[in-house]
């Protein structure tokens, strides 16, 4: 604006006289952004009012109040503990927890996977390559829901019943109701462990910070990973000696129709994270193909005439640089994945849409506030994906020289 | 912060000025200018709404859409059919895609209090039972503490589960699912030991099952549930005319009247006063709904009576075989009454 200005004066070359304060520029693109905001507002206020009246006249009343009303149905897994004799709010909590659950486990495998593989369709061995390349066009293109489909109903459903349950040495089975595992129940005491823990994990990192100092000023390297690995298996180790092994397992058992102790993954769980790992993995291994391809060729060629090792430089010289390339579209592929885990209903997963914003609303018929608070957390936990990867990129951020 | 006031009280002023109400009043008069009735069934559910070989939905439900049609119309045809599933069934009715919902819907007080629908009254009275497989060897509901039970959401079905095994002290698993077809699946692969649903639509969703012989349903019935159509609150017009058609079917019953004999009655001119004013032959019955004075003559002729519809979709007359039980004629020890035409 103001270099505007001084462009317009110039031109005239007379000494300018001030205009009045209507036509300065800045005035006027504020007025404008004024009026903008003032109409934006007119426009929602005017939605919401009329929606209110609208409901008011249907005979149906809007508010919050609905929340702290008892729900009444059962849900299938919740990681807080949840009755149907929980409120509306706490079904909220478990379906919003339930979210995030299938959005953190599936964003972590398929970023393994997805890397794995990217990895694999740029190796020089032709029929790994080859069958990289056969993954990702295959399971990219075929619909995530038939995907989810298909693993929930082909697969885990042609699973034997409970009595006749695959089992790993007795401790840990699968069935059609889901994986179940034997779970650690921490005794008194095991609070050491954890402190023994902690403790490792400070000293690894500082002994990761001190052998980084160490190879940028003398240039030695340090075995960091060796050195780290055994701090961190000793110390917990001997605490967990010391303390007497304080550590029990609760094993599942059949008792009546069902396994009872222990973790139990359910299979409507299961299907969904192998179907969104999958699928996104696709998308992210041509994503990390592209991104090393990025780099360019003389980086790895002056890695390796320095004799750096292949998997040096893949770590060192090639993948932090294609981190750069590779984070934005590395986001949009999370995000995507987070909000595709609202396909659960159509397995009967108990997530945020299938119990709030499904059997909630149906419940109550509160489709305005339901449908906003359930949006709201959609836009929230990607506002946060998107954040978090910024932040990550801004650190990583390299430049190529 | 005194520009954020003035702000605020100018969008509430412009808002109070501007915003116009829309009253839900025109249902009957939309529905006539468009010419067919806008009806929201089951997806599939044998017996209650499905679409038969021909591509015709049949079914005791679907004998409602046509009976409302008959009457506004005096043509049963006129009807155009939505499936919707039970999460998405009362959202259909409010915003206006459907007209009248009538599919196996339990008439409940928050339904009728909240959601701004009303119920025209009870097509059938039902009541929630288990489906198990034989091999289990469960004799009644109170065996299935620690079960995994499917059901489907947003029903009553899946609160009421919860209230039995609460009540009884019971724990169980639900697996839930939105549609019919999941529910039934889950339960032939062995997902769940129990399946619960309205009685009535075990029987249907049993002969969808790969071995129905291999299930028995439970005799436990844990509730009540009186099925029945529903509108949008805030047109009177339209709630009577559906609500009629309902009764207009089990007072054809209780008089006597049927699709086959109704025309030599008309013909023949029945001396019995009350006939000859369903026939609409005395009286402005009719007018009264905003209709022609033939609508339940329309009616009977196109649909039949109730006790036709029942034995053509769920009786004897169809592969669910279920008895009249609750469903018979107030004068047969049943609870089908309807209030009279005068
Ligand atoms: N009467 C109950 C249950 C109605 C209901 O949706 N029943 C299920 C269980 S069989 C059904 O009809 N499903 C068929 C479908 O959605 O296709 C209610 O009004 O909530």
């Amino acid at each position: 604006m103001s270099s505007d200005t001084s462009a317009h004066s110039q031109s005239q070359g007379i000494a300018p006289s001030k205009p009045p304060f209507w036509r300065n520029p800045r005035v006027h693109a504020l007025f404008y952004q004024v009026v903008l905001l003032i109409g934006v507002f007119v426009f929602f206020g005017y939605i919401f009012h009329n929606t209110v009246v609208n409901l008011e006249n249907q005979g149906i009343t809007t508010g919050f109040g609905f929340l702290d009303q008892e729900a009444g149905f059962g849900i299938i897994q919740s990681l807080i503990a949840y009755t149907p004799a929980s409120t509306y709010a706490r079904t909220f909590a478990v379906g919003l927890l339930n979210t995030v659950l299938v959005s953190v486990v599936g964003i972590f495998l398929a970023t393994i996977v997805g890397l794995i593989v990217g990895l694999a369709r740029l190796s020089k061995n032709w029929l790994i390559s080859r069958l990289a390349a056969v993954y990702i066009e295959t399971f990219r293109n075929i619909p995530l829901l038939l995907q989810i489909l298909f693993w929930y109903f082909a697969v885990l459903q042609a699973l034997p019943s409970p009595r006749q349950s695959f089992s790993l040495g007795e401790v840990a089975f699968l069935n059609i109701r889901g994986i179940y595992l034997p779970e650690p129940v921490f005794e008194s005491g095991f609070g050491v462990v954890f402190a023994a823990i902690a403790l490792a994990v400070v000293i690894v990192a500082a002994l990761a910070k001190w052998a980084h100092r160490r190879r940028m000023q003398t240039g030695q390297s340090f075995h960091t990973v060796w050195t780290s690995l055994a701090v961190l298996i000793a110390l917990p180790g001997l605490a967990f000696a010391v303390m007497g092994a304080p550590l029990g397992w609760s094993l599942p058992s059949l008792q009546g129709f069902n396994f009872t102790g222990g973790i139990t993954v359910i299979p409507e769980l299961a299907a969904l994270v192998i179907a969104l790992t999958i699928y996104t993995a696709s998308s992210i291994a041509e994503i990390v193909r592209s991104g090393i391809l990025s780099v360019s060729h003389g980086q790895t060629e002056a890695a390796s005439s320095l004799g750096l090792s292949t998997g040096k430089i893949t770590r060192l010289v090639v993948l932090p640089q294609a981190m750069r390339v590779v984070i934005p579209p590395l986001t949009s592929q999370y995000l995507n994945l987070m909000k595709n885990s609202s396909l659960a209903t159509a397995i009967g997963y108990p997530d945020l849409v299938n119990v709030f914003a499904g059997t909630t609303l149906n419940q109550t018929g509160q489709a305005v506030v339901i449908i906003a608070m359930t949006m709201s957390v959609y836009l929230t936990i990607s506002l946060l994906i998107s954040f978090f990867m910024n932040w990550y990129n801004r650190r990583s951020a390299f430049v190529e020289q | 912060m005194k520009g954020m006031k003035a702000l605020a009280a100018g969008t509430a002023i412009v808002v109070a000025t501007f915003a116009g109400t829309v009253y839900a009043g025109e249902t009957f008069d939309n529905v006539k200018a468009q010419g067919f009735v806008q009806c929201g069934v089951n997806t599939g559910l044998p017996g209650f709404s499905n679409i038969d070989d021909n591509g015709d939905w049949k079914g005791l439900d679907v004998d409602v859409c046509r009976a409302v049609a008959a009457a506004m119309f005096g043509d049963a045809s006129k009807v155009k059919y939505t499936p919707l599933n039970a999460k998405e069934r009362f959202t259909a009715l409010q915003s206006g895609e459907i007209d009248v919902l009538s599919r196996n819907t339990t008439w409940t007080l928050s339904r009728d209090g909240s959601l701004g629908i009303n119920f025209t009254g009870v097509t059938y009275y039902d009541g929630q039972g288990f489906l198990v497989k034989k091999s289990l060897g469960v004799k009644s509901a109170k065996d299935l503490g620690g079960a995994s039970v499917c059901v489907q959401s947003g029903t009553t079905t899946e609160l009421n589960l919860a209230d039995y095994f609460r009540s009884q002290n019971l724990k169980f698993t639900p697996v839930t699912y939105d549609n019919a077809d999941a529910t039934a699946k889950a339960f032939d692969a062995g997902r769940c030991d129990a399946l619960t649903s309205d009685q009535s639509q075990l029987y249907a969703l049993r002969i969808l099952l790969k071995d129905p012989s291999g299930s028995v349903v439970l005799p436990d019935v844990i509730s009540k549930e009186p099925l029945g159509p529903s509108v949008r609150q805030g047109d009177d017009d339209w709630f009577n005319l559906v609500k009629w058609s309902l009764f207009a079917m089990v007072n054809g019953e209780d008089l006597g009247i049927t699709s086959e004999n109704i025309d030599d009655m008309k013909k023949n001119g029945s001396d019995k006063p009350d006939v000859k004013r369903f026939l609409g032959e005395t009286g402005e019955f009719g007018k009264m709904l905003g209709v022609s004075d033939d609508w339940a003559y329309n009616i009977v002729k196109q649909v039949g009576n109730y006790g036709e519809s029942f034995e053509r979709n769920v009786g004897s007359g169809s592969n669910l075989k279920i008895e009249r039980g609750l469903n018979a004629l107030w004068s047969n020890g049943g609870l089908q009454y309807a209030p009279p035409v005068r």
